[in-house]
């Protein structure tokens, strides 16, 4: 007999025991702890973090390993657990301005209050691999800088001082939230940038630098990027007052974009704005390029890229969705599949009986 | 880091309050899309999430649920269904059909005709029955508003025009209650009869679409035609191999390198009750029935 009609429990129980014995590999090796992928694979922590819509560097550490490294699975493990957690309120707006900085660089001016600060980046390193890294590594200690007391005006707020850029006012009322109420369009821009933020890194990349290339281009400049330590504070009813919650890390870019004006309204730069956890300035910069592109119709603009498809764009940047529909493929499908194939050889018997000089071969009828 | 401690069901009560307002509507309005803030499931997106989450909000500790998947109770991820409620809720669980209260269902209509008793629960991954011919949201809502369905018919048209059949095979569109044109999910045409003037209510999810709708019982529901292209449910002309049956859906099993072919039952169920009323095929004795084999068919 040849029908495999049970079994599956079984095998799934012995599925996921191997799939415990693998993610621990080679028992010789010493296993990796929480503690060690906090600090030592950090952004792939801030990248969970981001797109998990979860800040804890401990549980995205857990969910990293327990996915075996796999991000969009940790993603998708922080994502299943945030949840089931209560939803108490939103937070007051974030003062990026009051930022323990890090790093800020601004491409748009050469000097500006604040200064320029490098931080820990990539940039200027060269890619060569560092062979030195294969073995313990002894690292010196950097050099520091006392912290500049103070807050530093973004780049925007300098900019707006001047009425050189578009006014940036919070929306009247409550936040929107994916999370509790279905999205639907045309969305808010609160909503389209907490649909970012949450937002594959890879596809809003891909969309940022399709405008780069001229599907849907808006000149973009970066005003500044800053990451750093910014407080949480939250609205306590009982108290009367903000109070403090602790600091995230989070990377900010603003986004100086090409002027827009009309018959009662002198021209000016317009925003796109990216905000991550962490630190992750390509999520952050190519979020700040797809906002942008999203508000083509607001301003005013010709539409018609990919980036400036608000449907498109917010329907498919979801990388946990995205990845259990890909990968729903591989459940069985064989009830529909015999349907089809039942059509097919229907189909074909009726073509191979048709006489072969009185009938035409198969016609797009659509055409 | 304490270990997390979940409610009954595993989603917490105000969302399945959510969800069953959402319920509520749907059956109020027979095929309507109704949007609702779908969670995070532990399970991915596609794989059932939707109906998961009906089902959750739906189930009390009495109920007794059957889980399918291409009929059987005892395809993957229908055992992973299963055990998540077995975990969460601590429901009995069955695989008789006649016995559950709740079935959860994924790409089937039990051959074996449901009850007043009974709530069928589809998991749907498209819910939109237009999205083929239109992906935009905002413009399909509007032709459900306005009933708009020229395309639709167009489409199926057209298929004739080009093949001499419908050639949509499962997923088949129907019209609910006179009025929405709904997907009843992937479900094999052959099925299509079953969901109209059914005793069981019959409850649509689709979890990363945030869509639920709903058939209630006893309403009319009509596969998409024409007078001269009437709706023909299709069906494989052969028996069931083991229960001899002639008139339930079948599976194709290959069965060697040279491509030969045996026919069985899909709903195993349905198939195990004939085996053990006395029915056989041609290569299922009595005995067949309990000598399942042990085979991982992950």
């Amino acid at each position: 007999m040849y029908v495999a009609v049970k079994g599956g429990e079984r095998a799934i129980d012995n599925a996921h025991k191997l799939l415990a014995d693998a993610r621990r590999g080679d028992r010789d090796v010493p296993e990796v702890s929480l503690d060690q992928i906090d600090n030592q694979l950090a952004l792939a922590v801030d990248r969970v973090m981001s797109e998990g819509s979860l800040y804890d560097r401990e549980l995205a550490s857990l969910a990293i390993k327990q996915a075996r490294g796999d991000l969009i699975e940790a993603i998708f493990l922080l994502r299943a657990y945030r949840t089931t957690l209560p939803r108490f309120g939103a937070s007051e707006p974030l003062d990026t301005g009051a930022m323990d900085i890090r790093r800020r660089v601004s491409a748009t001016f050469k000097d500006l209050p604040g200064g320029q600060v490098l931080g820990p980046t990539f940039d200027y390193t060269h890619r060569l691999l560092d062979h030195t890294l294969a073995e313990q590594s002894d690292v010196e200690e950097p050099a520091t800088a006392p912290a500049e007391a103070g807050r530093f005006k973004s780049v925007a707020e300098l900019l707006a001082g001047g009425g050189l850029i578009e006014d940036d006012d919070p929306p009247a009322g409550d936040v929107g939230d994916l999370t509790r109420e279905p999205l639907s369009f045309p969305a808010k821009r609160d909503l389209r940038l907490q649909n970012l933020a949450r937002g594959d890194e890879g596809f809003l990349l891909a969309l940022g630098y399709s405008t780069q290339r001229g599907f849907g281009r808006t000149h973009p400049f970066a005003g500044e990027i800053r990451y750093g330590e910014v407080e949480v504070e939250f609205f306590a009813e009982d108290a009367g007052f903000a109070v403090p919650l602790g600091s995230i890390a989070v990377t900010e870019c603003q986004m100086v974009n090409q002027f827009t004006g009309s018959a009662n309204r002198a021209p000016c730069f317009t925003r796109g704005y990216g905000l991550v956890f962490g630190q992750s300035e390509r999520k952050a910069m190519a979020m700040a390029l797809v906002d942008r592109a999203l508000r083509a119709r607001e301003l005013g603009e010709e539409t018609g890229a990919p980036a400036q498809d608000e449907e498109f764009v917010l329907s498919h940047s979801d990388n946990v969705q995205a990845t259990g529909f890909v990968e729903h493929l591989k459940l069985p499908h064989y009830v529909d599949f015999q349907s089809e194939l039942g059509l097919l050889r229907k189909l074909q018997a009726e073509f191979h009986a048709r006489d072969a000089h009185t009938e035409t071969p198969i016609q797009d009828a659509a055409e | 880091m304490s270990a997390p401690v979940y409610n009954f069901a595993y989603l917490d009560e105000q969302t399945k309050r959510m969800i069953r307002r959402a319920i509520l509507k749907a059956i109020a309005i027979p095929g309507y899309q109704v949007p609702f803030a779908s969670r995070e499931m532990p399970m991915p997106y596609g794989w059932g999430t939707g109906g998961v989450q009906i089902t959750a909000s739906i189930l009390g500790p009495d109920d007794k649920l059957k889980v399918i998947d291409q009929g059987s109770d005892d395809t993957t991820n229908a055992v992973s269904i299963r055990k998540f409620f077995v975990k969460t809720a601590g429901v009995e669980t069955t695989t008789k059909t006649n016995e559950a209260t709740v079935i959860q269902t994924r790409h089937r209509i039990p051959e074996q005709a449901l009850t007043e008793d009974q709530v069928l629960v589809y998991q749907v991954p498209i819910p939109e029955p237009l999205r083929f011919l239109e992906p935009r949201e905002t413009e399909t809502r509007r032709m459900h508003a306005l009933s708009e369905y020229g395309l639709m018919h167009v489409k199926l048209y057209e298929d004739i025009a080009r093949h001499g059949h419908i050639a949509t095979t499962y997923a088949y569109p129907v019209e609910v209650g006179g009025r929405y044109v709904m997907d009843p999910s992937p479900i094999p045409k052959f099925d299509n009869p079953k969901l109209s003037d059914s005793p069981a209510l019959q409850l649509f999810g689709a979890g990363r679409e945030k869509r639920i709708y709903a058939i209630p019982p006893y309403t009319h529901v009509k596969s998409l035609d024409f007078e001269d292209h009437p709706f023909e449910p299709y069906r494989h002309d052969a028996q069931c191999e083991l229960c001899g049956a002639m008139n339930s859906y079948l599976d194709e099993v290959i069965t060697d390198d040279a491509g030969s072919r045996m026919f069985v039952c899909s709903d195993t169920d349905f198939c195990e009750d004939r085996r053990a009323a006395g029915h056989h095929g041609p290569q299922g004795g009595p005995a067949a029935a309990a000598t399942k084999e042990e085979s991982a068919h992950g």
